[in-house]
């Protein structure tokens, strides 16, 4: 039998219409805004001004803290403009706007197409690239890696997780990128180990992927320290805490990072990009994204630069469908709706989803009849219908004690509620005062 | 038979005599000594138990009032001056007088003049709206109609009007407690002085983008031109971040400001229609058309809805 996490989950509709799409390069855009603040932490600091010219690949903003990452231009041009521009959350954020013209690289980076397989660097080197390049974990969570490989003290980790589990319907750009890209992504797994000084690492696969399964395995079995393990399908599976359950067995006691139990989880495309950093000099300024939707004309794989407008990917794809009701920045059941196509495709943008208005109107919202199905799919083994009313009356205590803080915000308790609650909403928002609340506390 | 039921009364009896008096010894010995001017406070106080003087409610009020030995930084905003002066009264000290207040909303950006860009299909809450998203439209600073000043009221004073999606406060009720003022995410609602016959001038804006940038959003956005500033003789308003903000204490509620302003952001609620008179046409000749202005008919309404 299939490996899998052992409690709660879902299994939506998979819907991966993009999955048999090689990845494309877009076409260079005629300008990019950056935001600075493309991960969890502090923004980056600006470095250039309006009327500089600036390279692909150049330093374009300076990591500002531990917790933060460098952004490098992704095109050539010259900066228009350092202002605030758009966001998927509708407040503005602070950024670079460039005006395209050519496509110079940086001499630095090698952007020739052959495999560099030889590694020739140490831990301590590993590390600083991929510090430089500003590589943050790309599934979504946007934490910067370089601060993940390095254990808090008195921890050690001993092995490596690499996520391709992509459980979120729709998505297929890291399903792509291990049909596309095997041998680097088996070259970056190598890096990762030397950087962590770990001696093995498992890759987590859900088995609606098996091309990818065989095309790894073939190409992993060179490595002996290198496992491949195909997982049952069942969402939230790409979540850390599931990944590390579902393959090692290890459970994560509440509040506790990964690496208390020796596991770190890095996602297939930050891996991918831990290759081209450190084998190919080349800092994190585009990355793969899927553009999907059941009434797109042509749902892709796209190469994207960072930066480049989410109205251009959809163009590419065969423009807005008719009956879009919601544009949705990521997958169907963590992304964001956008309100408007203007937003920049940033690190953390793994997909740009279109949904048709019948599937995106949510249903009317009725009294909760203690069904308790959300509580048997929460993968947390919370009590979501709880969560929620607490949140709703405002007793922070009472959610603070009934560990409103271990939810990983998957939406399986709203996507299978039969009453429409808005369930994952008021948790979202108990989260964030119990949050404010427990920093306080600790001041 | 009958002794049965003889000896048990009696050793029941007994059992209750003694237990009375166990108990009597020992509430005196655990006996808790309560200032008597607590429960008097407390009967004096209104019994709202709103949390408006930021007590917990009636009860801890008095207690704290009690406690302190002097009302200086306490203040029943329900009860008022009188409630305050009745509770001086029986403490022995000297009250301390503020002038009534009242929640007044920030934000006058109707359907029709800030249209919508998104529509909101979450949870009814502003708070759950608020941490999603900056609103479902340009303005990332107005009111965003989910009502949670509305759910927030405990005196039936804050109510959302249907045709505008904003909320309008009921003069004669709002008591000035605050819950209003905590439960805005967007911090729209004030509390204000309140003036003769409940007349008041204020900003209804909350926008701190650049003109431009405020005026595309929203058409009744401040756009922080300093017009109003320059028009006011007692340096009431003052320009931060591209808003202009008038001070209730200094006003003096000339409403010389109202038609200067070139968005008709500043709004007055419970004046008498004005009149063009001989006296005013200076006035009359730099502003613009004064009666028909949009929003002159938007606060008259109010008006008129607050004194029915």
């Amino acid at each position: 039998m299939l490996k899998s996490f052992k409690i709660g989950g879902v299994h939506p509709a998979e819907n991966k219409l993009s999955a048999q799409k090689a990845i494309e390069v877009l076409p260079l855009p005629k300008s990019v805004f950056i935001p600075v603040g493309q991960h969890i932490g502090a923004p980056a600091e600006a470095i250039v001004q309006k009327g500089d010219q600036v390279k692909v690949g150049q330093l374009i903003a300076k990591s500002s803290g531990f917790v933060s990452a460098n952004i490098h231009s992704s095109v050539s041009g010259t900066v228009k403009k350092v202002e605030t521009g758009p966001d998927t959350s509708g407040y503005p954020k602070k950024g670079i706007y460039i005006d395209v013209e050519g496509d110079i690289w940086d001499e630095k980076i090698d952007s020739s197409p052959e495999l560099n397989s030889e590694i020739t660097l140490d831990a301590i080197a590993i590390l600083a690239k991929i510090q430089d390049a500003g590589i943050v974990g790309l599934g979504g969570a946007t934490f910067p890696t370089h601060v993940k490989l390095v254990p808090p003290k008195g921890m050690k980790a001993d092995v490596l997780l690499i996520n391709g589990v992509e459980c979120e319907p729709y998505l297929t750009s890291d399903h792509r990128m291990m049909l596309e890209h095997t041998e680097e992504l088996i070259v970056g797994v190598q890096l990762l180990m030397k950087a962590l000084n770990v001696t093995k690492a498992a890759i987590g696969i859900e088995n609606n992927k098996p091309d990818a399964i065989s095309k790894i395995i073939k190409i992993a079995y060179a490595h002996s320290n290198i496992s491949v393990v195909p997982l049952k399908v069942k969402y939230p599976q790409g979540g850390e805490k599931q990944l590390i359950k579902a393959v090692t067995g290890r459970e994560i006691s509440s509040g506790a990072l990964p690496i208390s139990v020796g596991a770190v989880v890095t996602n297939i495309a930050t891996t991918f990009a831990v290759y081209e950093a450190v084998q190919k000099n080349k800092p994190l300024f585009e990355r793969v994204v899927t553009v999907t939707g059941k009434s797109l004309k042509n749902p892709s794989n796209f190469k994207t630069r960072i930066g480049t407008s989410i109205g251009e990917l959809i163009e590419a794809a065969g423009g807005l469908p008719e009956n879009c009701g919601k544009i949705i920045n990521g997958g169907p059941m963590m992304g964001k709706a956008v309100t408007n196509t203007e937003i920049p495709v940033t690190k953390g943008t793994s997909g740009i989803l279109m949904m048709p208005e019948t599937e995106a109107k949510r249903g009317e919202i009725m009294p909760c009849i203690r069904c308790s199905r959300c509580v048997s799919v929460c993968p947390m083994g919370l009590e979501p219908f709880l969560l929620m009313t607490v949140s709703e009356k405002q007793i922070w205590e009472r959610a603070e004690s009934e560990r409103i803080m271990d939810c990983i915000e998957c939406g399986s308790c709203s996507y299978t509620c039969p009453a429409n609650r808005p369930l994952l909403d008021y948790i979202r928002l108990g989260k964030g005062k119990v949050g404010t609340i427990m920093r306080n506390r600790k001041q | 038979m009958s002794t049965i039921i003889i000896y048990t009364i009696l050793t029941l009896s007994i059992i209750g005599v003694l237990s009375a008096i166990i108990l009597y010894f020992v509430a005196q010995k655990f006996k808790v000594y309560e200032d008597p001017r607590i429960d008097l406070v407390e009967a004096a106080l209104p019994g709202a138990n709103c949390g408006g003087c930021g007590y917990a409610g009636c009860r801890a009020f008095a207690d704290a009032c009690v406690g302190k030995g002097e009302l200086a930084d306490l203040f029943c905003p329900v009860g008022g001056n009188d409630t305050m002066s009745g509770v001086a009264d029986i403490l022995g000290i000297e009250a301390i007088k503020k002038d009534p207040r009242t929640a007044v909303v920030r934000c006058n950006g109707t359907c029709e003049h800030r249209p919508k860009t998104n529509i909101f299909d979450g949870a009814m809450s502003c708070a759950v709206a608020a941490s999603l998203y900056s609103g479902d439209t340009g303005c990332q600073y107005g009111c965003l109609g989910c009502g949670d000043c509305v759910t927030s009221c405990d005196f039936d004073a804050i109510h959302m009007n249907p045709e505008t999606g904003l909320p309008e406060v009921d003069d004669d009720k709002c008591v000035a407690c605050g819950a209003c003022v905590k439960a805005c995410p967007k911090t729209l609602i004030e509390l204000r002085k309140k003036g003769p016959k409940d007349r008041k001038i204020f900003v209804s804006c909350r926008n701190m983008d650049k003109g431009a940038v405020a005026r595309k959003s929203c058409s009744v956005a401040c756009i922080g031109c300093n017009k109003c500033e320059k028009e006011c003789k007692y340096d009431a308003i003052t320009i931060a971040n591209n808003l202009a903000y008038i001070d209730s204490d200094k006003c003096k509620l000339c409403r010389k400001c109202v038609p200067v302003c070139p968005t008709n952001a500043i709004i007055e609620l419970n004046f008498p229609p004005r009149k063009i008179t001989v006296s005013d046409e200076a006035t009359v000749e730099t502003a613009k058309p004064i009666v028909k202005a949009p929003d002159q008919t938007t606060a008259e309404a109010k008006a008129e809805s607050s004194e029915n």
